[in-house]
């Protein structure tokens, strides 16, 4: 007994303050590939080696439309590998997440050389920042709303829809003393009927697909979903086939969309933190709705 | 192709000569025995009887379009040797059936029926030749032959996914759990069927994960198919990723540097350190003593952070490649290396300490959930589980790769097989990791870390092992041309260890349970890929 009081005291506090201070990550850490179309030479290269189809491109007689979607990145860094000329760098950002499916995919536009190099970059789109607030605001909101609207507690109900495990691993070190997420009044149940939200990974097994409706179908509204990795958004490298559906949205209504293979623990929670907006916004509706009937 | 001379070849040779048609060895290590027949049993039980040897695994491959015929594969390794020995039966497409070998081996049950699911060739006289690998519910389909398609569309399912035996006598009763379960883990589905507390029996429904991993694998250019491979199981990427890896380069015949082979072994022994530190922190919290799992998470919290530093990945992903690895460390890294293995060898000891001080969780854990050495030895258990269950093996030392051979080893091997001795066995490899990774480190920084890109020669067979941290990971591949594979066999130590749990729960209170499922730490994606 003795051992473990001194233990404890010897330790200290260890749990990180992230999102309110910047998230202790290493300088190896491969987050997103950026890419700097204008300065990007050829693009076919890091087409070739990226492992999920990531980076694709489609080819007319004299142009290329290059089409990059952060929903299917494993952040393996093959392309900066790849791409010789330094238009893609891997850079250490992971706050991905989103709501919306559209801002995770970027879209180039060329006019060809005969060689196939890029001449000349005619258009770049994408719906511009992957988040609307700053993530520090995002916390200090989440904590509030958790604070009033939902009485000091979000309940989340984790559904692994047939991933490798490597995202559960992740989500479970959102319980660890560093990560902590119970700071935030956020705690994982084991009934979805006392869930706020759904967070789940994988591509979707097939054997999983009914399961994971039953528990979407017994958690009450309002309740907002999670897909989480590459595999929760798109089906990531195992794509969709005859075993799997290719990403939770293919079964049900997804809010929230985090990158990662898997996203890391402060990811996961920055996709949180972005989910708890979207509930609170529905619990105000609902609200609103209430008090007028 | 040599022949190669080796007393067990040569008595094969003699007992069986009329029922061979070719044996060839295109590495030392690794010798194709081709059969006339199917009819495996006569070598089966002369090779277990008189050489002790054992049934690494079995497994099919769809050859109609270019020999004619499906193969099953019997992997043997014997005691003593490192070579494997993988005897090739033909199956007639006119009559695809093949003899069972569960009734006397259980350790091939699951193996025979994925046979019997994926490729459509029947298990002749098979104790419970009901589906494993694809549920009832689904129409009869044979993914994993040729004319199968990767990406059809299955109809929606109906009818029932699984029929349960049912529990009969007074007082019993069934409890299913799953696929969802309490907690954040993988999904797969228990029955247990109880009298009061204790529990009588369990049954298991799998493949709740089943994504059609190997079937991928036969469509996916090889560099990117090592990004399939870091996931078939989270937790074991990197082993995953390297037996991957060492498959094609043995196909390939490929050197690889020693700097490469030095840092890939670092990187398997910090995949088994962060993996069993936290096994043992989930262990001591499912019987209550939760400040030990704050710790132990806190470690291995530590080590993925190391990870990050040393690859880029928190799971060390990225980082094999065909050839060695993607990038070399530097002394910075080197460094942080070091140092972090320090703290956590010191900090470890603290978690032991702690938890050798609690006689409640030993209490708790000795004699709970006992999977006898015979029980082991039948079903075919490997790793930390066997082990504990007086199962004497470890490929890093039987059939030794990537630096292993350079650094003495301990296996920690127990009779007493219940929780708290795989916890034990954890705790000393554990131990064992660090002084391996010490001696290792300062080979780690100089010569190349990856050999040169060189074209993969097609029609090749070659088999990778690695012990991962829960036990005997295997790949077995065969080249096509244009850079892709024909086949990519995976074999999991999860798939041979799940019958472990079944018996080691049988006769314990249903409230034990998720310690005896932890003391094991199966993978369900591993299993059902
Ligand atoms: S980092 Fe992402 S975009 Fe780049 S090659 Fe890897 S998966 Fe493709």
């Amino acid at each position: 007994m003795f051992n473990i009081i001194q233990k404890t005291i010897k330790t200290g506090i260890v749990t990180a303050r992230y999102p309110d201070e910047a998230a202790k990550i290493s300088e190896n850490f491969r987050g997103r590939p950026a890419f700097d179309f204008e300065k990007w030479k050829d693009a076919r290269p890091a087409a070739e080696v990226c492992p999920t189809g990531a980076i694709s491109l489609r080819d007319k007689s004299d142009s290329r439309r290059v089409t990059v979607d952060y929903g299917l990145c494993v952040f393996c860094g093959l392309c900066a590998d790849a791409s010789s000329d330094q238009a893609v760098q891997i850079t250490r950002e992971f706050e991905l997440a989103t709501m919306d499916r559209h801002k995770l995919v970027l879209t180039a536009e060329y006019a060809l050389n005969a060689d196939g190099t890029h001449q000349q970059l005619r258009e770049v789109q994408f719906q511009s920042g992957h988040t609307d607030t700053d993530v520090e605001t995002l916390g200090r909101k989440a904590r509030e709303n958790i604070h009033k609207l939902l009485r000091r507690s979000l309940a989340i109900r984790e559904v692994d829809a047939g991933s490798c495990n490597g995202c559960e691993l992740e989500i479970v070190a959102l319980n660890n003393p560093i990560h902590d997420i119970e700071r935030f009044g956020i705690q994982f149940v084991a009934s979805p009927r006392h869930a706020d939200m759904l967070l789940v990974t994988g591509p979707v097994s097939r054997n999983m697909e009914l399961a994971l409706l039953k528990t979407y179908r017994a958690m009450a509204d309002p309740k907002v979903v999670v897909a989480v990795g590459a595999c929760g958004i798109s089906g990531g490298i195992f794509g969709a086939n005859y075993a799997s559906l290719g990403g939770v949205d293919k079964v049900l209504p997804v809010d929230v969309y985090v990158p990662g293979c898997p996203p890391r623990p402060q990811a996961l929670l920055h996709g949180i933190l972005l989910a708890v907006g979207c509930l609170a916004q529905r619990l105000d509706s609902d609200t609103a709705v209430n008090q007028k009937a | 192709m040599t022949q190669p001379a080796f007393p067990l070849f040569e008595a094969l040779r003699q007992k069986f000569g009329a029922q061979i048609q070719s044996l060839t060895a295109d590495r030392e290590d690794e010798t194709y025995l081709t059969l006339n027949d199917p009819d495996i049993r006569p070598i089966t039980n002369y090779l277990r009887g008189e050489f002790g040897a054992r049934l690494v695994m079995v497994f099919a491959e769809d050859r109609r379009a270019s020999e004619g015929v499906f193969f099953n594969y019997y992997v043997f390794d014997q005691k003593g040797s490192s070579r494997y020995l993988l005897v090739r039966t033909p199956i007639r497409p006119d009559d695809p059936s093949f003899p069972s070998l569960s009734a006397e081996l259980p350790a091939v049950n699951w193996q025979e029926r994925e046979i019997q699911d994926w490729f459509g060739l029947k298990a002749v006289e098979h104790p419970n030749p009901r589906r494993v690998a694809l549920h009832d519910n689904w129409p009869d389909v044979h993914p994993l032959r040729k004319d199968f398609p990767l990406e059809t569309v299955l109809p929606p399912f109906e009818g029932e996914r699984h029929i349960y035996r049912p529990a009969l006598g007074e007082g019993v009763f069934q409890v299913p759990v799953g696929p969802v379960h309490a907690g954040i883990i993988e999904p797969g589905h228990f029955n247990f069927a109880v009298a009061g507390e204790p529990i009588l029996y369990l049954q298991l429904r799998m493949f709740y994960t089943h994504k059609g991993t190997e079937k991928l694998f036969e469509k996916l250019p090889i560099p990117k198919a090592v990004f399939l491979a870091e996931s078939i199981s989270g937790d074991s990427s990197f082993s995953h990723g390297t037996a991957f890896c060492q498959a094609i380069e043995r196909a390939a015949q490929m050197e690889i540097p020693l700097r490469a082979l030095v840092m890939r072994t670092i990187l398997l022994e910090l995949e088994r350190l962060c993996n069993h530190v936290a096994d043992i922190g989930a262990i001591a919290t499912d019987v209550g003593f939760v400040i030990a799992n704050a710790h132990a998470s806190r470690l291995k919290e530590m080590l993925v952070m190391l990870n990050e530093q040393l690859t880029g990945s928190r799971l060390l992903r990225g980082m094999i490649c065909v050839g060695g690895v993607r990038r070399g460390w530097n002394a910075v890294q080197r460094d942080t290396l070091c140092s972090t293995i320090d703290s956590f060898a010191r900090e470890f000891q603290d978690l032991i300490g702690m938890i050798d001080s609690s006689e409640s969780t030993r209490d708790r854990l000795e004699q709970t959930g006992v999977l006898k050495h015979e029980k082991a030895r039948d079903l075919g258990i490997v790793g930390v589980a066997g082990r504990a269950s007086g199962i004497d093996l470890d490929t890093r030392r039987d059939h030794p790769y990537a630096a292993y051979s350079r650094y003495s080893l301990r296996v920690p091997v127990y009779e007493a097989g219940d929780v708290w001795h795989r916890m034990q066995v954890r705790i000393e490899e554990v131990r064992d990791s660090i002084s391996i990774i010490r001696k290792a480190v300062d080979e780690s920084l100089k010569g190349e870390f990856c050999a040169p890109a060189r074209a993969i020669p097609s029609d090749r067979c070659a088999l990778g092992a690695v012990e991962g941290w829960r036990g005997e990971i295997i790949h077995w591949i065969r080249t096509g041309t244009d850079n892709h594979l024909e086949r990519c066999k995976i074999k999991d130590p999860s798939l041979n260890n799940w019958p472990a749990l079944v018996e080691a729960v049988q006769g314990n209170i249903i409230a034990d349970f998720p310690v005896i499922n932890k003391s094991f730490n199966l993978s369900y994606s591993g299993t059902d890929r």
